[in-house]
């Protein structure tokens, strides 16, 4: 996995509550079976006039002019702001391998949905959750500022503003260090075989019918 | 959770502590999986993670495996396979599993296995997840199997690689909620209303870092289908895991199953079992109570499962609606909707109607469905109406008790098993505007086809609507039981 120690850049909106990843990237690209290449799809029935098909060359297709994403001051950008509830629904993890492939680093939100907070630390995305006021802040601040970037700095757990500020966020400690070092977390599950193995054969005598093979 | 001194726990405590393999200083906790549900659209990244890596699946007995997202409904085409799939992405992918099943030696009810269907459908009804398992899939409907007194929940694809190579996964342990719906449905009144009932109340987020436990005595006197349907839509409101604990109703829906544990191993099973519930006095971080003789039939009339309304009520008015991130949602769901303030409900004209998904695709639902469309024909105003059974079983039980003569008599498609226009992953979508009354769980944009609009409705509601052309409260429909 991609390591994520410190991020630096432009801040882009997606100015509504429950985003659901249904809209983050809509079901016919989830026919593929590679982990990359969802860039260009990323909100795509916002983001463009037409319907997107899979493996379509989206350069030639419509933009939507009144989608924050498709103006010229957003261009670049790594760090997106969003409402609460962002990524509920469907667990589909092409969620955020769109959102990284379309170069975004981190998503600060008031909230998350479970899965999608979940699946973003496991591609070195990081989900911020800082409170609704200060979320708020950051949308005017943003939208009164053309090229408004943030700075975001995993091991301090702070965001940066551009005047120094900063707000303090908070991490688990697990998947700070995981993603802090971009670390495998199944080598590092591994490494308890033992204790994996020991609990099986425990269950295996006390529930003997969870292991019988399904043929 | 929980207060450290009350050593009563709640029947997710109890999963839990079953499952614990390890507990680390870090606050994380390794989980230990039981079964491992696998379908193709979210499994081929895995599998090549897997290859990448050089790893081997821990135990390859725990994970079953079907395609249900993109498999065709439609007769002629299924007919074929899948070297009969026309969309070429759809079949690369169903293929794929197959590949991968082969390859890793995983068992898989292929396209047009009798064993085949929607994966939540498969499971519980032929006893591959059982009661007290830890059940995950990389669906977030996964939700569904905690009928049965499992933990069961969605995960991702990097997750999915992760209990393949390790049989755990890496979790913190989440809130409890009860939901307690007691007293007695009225007629007319089916699971999939409370459901959507609740979703109201609690939100979309409502849920969220909880697993929920559904209880009262309106859960209690439900049907395990019933009971799978709300479980199903746990996640809709925004929790990973919901489930019931385990009673007799449980235990006889269990028993039989083809891989439900025998003699004296069903004994030992139903001893282990019986502790599956809530202590009395057990803490619950939050408790949502609604009463069973206060929910109607529900529609849902925006973007989000939490739009929703009974069905003798109105589309809302964004304008009573003081905060402004919600109102600007309603606002939004209004416009992409077609819909306007204060709207009848009953005023909404249906294009299609889909009946199926792993919320209302068992055969329950297709038997309240035919019972309210029995004699009559859809509207010609609705284009067209889908019945797709959740399973290759379901479909055999179906036509065996001839409800799709029934359907086929009213003008409605009888279909093959599959998720079908649940998420319009195959060829059944809906074109732009159109609306549709469906009995699946998400109405987001787009998700049943590009601009298409969804009503979330029970099996019975459908049914009546197809019929109407409009939304009609089922319980002046008549064939209601």
């Amino acid at each position: 996995m991609k390591a994520f120690t410190q991020v630096t850049g432009v801040v882009a909106p997606m100015d509504r509550a429950n985003v659901d990843t249904d809209l983050i990237i809509p079901k016919q690209f989830l026919k593929s079976i590679k982990r990359t290449g969802f860039g260009p799809n990323l909100f795509d029935e916002l983001r463009y006039l037409d319907e997107g098909q899979p493996g379509q060359d989206c350069s030639q297709r419509p933009l939507n002019p009144d989608f924050p994403l498709n103006f010229p001051r957003y261009k670049g950008a790594s760090i997106l702001l969003a409402r609460k509830n962002f990524g509920c629904g469907s667990s589909r993890e092409h969620a955020p391998w769109a959102l990284d492939d379309y170069g975004f680093r981190a998503v600060i939100a008031p909230s998350f949905a479970d899965i999608f907070f979940n699946n973003c630390f496991k591609n070195g995305l990081l989900p911020i959750v800082v409170d609704e006021d200060t979320v708020e802040q950051l949308f005017q601040e943003m939208y009164a500022d053309e090229g408004y970037q943030l700075t975001i700095d995993l091991e301090k757990q702070q965001i940066i503003k551009p005047d120094g500020e900063t707000i303090a966020f908070e991490v688990d400690e697990f998947r700070k260090h995981c993603l802090l070092n971009g670390l495998d977390d199944i080598g590092l599950t591994l490494e308890d075989a033992d204790d994996i193995r020991a609990y099986e054969a425990k269950r295996r005598e006390q529930a003997p019918w969870l292991f019988d093979a399904v043929k | 959770m929980g207060h450290p001194e009350n050593k009563k726990q709640t029947l997710y405590d109890k999963l839990w502590q079953d499952h614990l393999v390890k507990s680390r200083d870090d606050g994380t906790a390794l989980i230990y999986i039981d079964r491992h549900l696998i379908h193709e659209v979210t499994s081929p990244q895995a599998f090549e993670g897997l290859r990448l890596a050089g790893r081997k699946p821990w135990r390859t007995d725990s994970v079953v495996a079907t395609p249900d997202h993109n498999v065709p409904s439609d007769a002629a085409e299924r007919a074929g396979g899948i070297e009969g799939i026309q969309d070429e992405v759809s079949r690369i992918q169903v293929k794929t599993l197959d590949e991968n099943c082969k390859d890793f030696g995983i068992v898989e009810f292929g396209i047009n296995d009798p064993g085949q269907g929607i994966v939540h459908v498969i499971g519980p009804e032929t006893g591959v997840t059982l009661p007290g398992m830890t059940v995950v899939c990389g669906d977030s409907h996964t939700s569904t199997h905690g009928a049965l007194g499992a933990l069961a929940h969605g995960i991702g694809t990097s997750e999915v690689e992760h209990v393949m190579a390790t049989q755990c996964l890496i979790q913190k342990k989440m809130k409890n909620m009860l939901v307690r719906v007691d007293g007695e449905l009225g007629p007319g009144v089916t699971a999939k209303d409370v459901v959507l009932a609740i979703i109201g109340k609690i939100g979309t987020a409502g849920g969220t870092g909880y697993a929920i436990e559904f209880g009262g005595s309106a859960i209690r006197s439900m049907s395990m289908e019933g009971r799978m349907t709300i479980c199903n839509m746990a996640i809709e409101g925004g929790a990973r895991a919901g489930m019931v604990a385990v009673d007799q109703i449980t235990l006889d829906y269990v028993k039989g199953k083809p891989y439900a544990p025998k003699g004296e191993q069903w004994d030992r099973a139903v001893e282990n079992w019986s502790r599956l519930h809530s202590d009395d006095g057990a803490h619950f971080d939050a408790i949502v109570e609604l009463k069973a003789e206060e929910i109607e039939p529900q529609v849902s009339w925006g973007t989000s499962p939490e739009m929703v309304v009974p069905v003798n009520a109105v589309v809302p008015n964004p304008a009573d609606e003081s905060d402004a991130t919600k109102k600007a949602g309603i606002e939004r769901a209004l416009e992409y909707m077609g819909l306007s303030a204060g709207q009848k409900i009953t005023d909404i004209n249906l294009d299609r109607v889909f009946i199926g998904s792993c919320t209302n695709s068992r055969i329950e639902d297709l038997r309240a469905a035919a019972e309210v469309a029995k004699g009559h024909k859809k509207a010609d105003s609705v284009k067209q109406v889908l019945v797709v059974p959740g399973s290759q079983s379901v479909k055999a039980q179906a036509e065996k008790e001839g409800l799709d003569k029934v359907f086929i008599e009213a003008g409605f498609e009888w279909r093959e098993p599959s998720c079908s226009m649940c998420l319009a992953m195959n060829a059944d979508k809906l074109g732009a505007g159109e609306h549709c009354a469906s009995t699946s769980n998400r109405n987001f944009e787009g998700r049943q086809g590009y601009g298409g609009r969804t009503h979330l409705v029970s099996p019975s509601m459908a049914a009546a609507a197809a019929i109407a052309g409009h939304f009609v409260d089922v319980r002046e429909f008549g064939g209601v039981k």
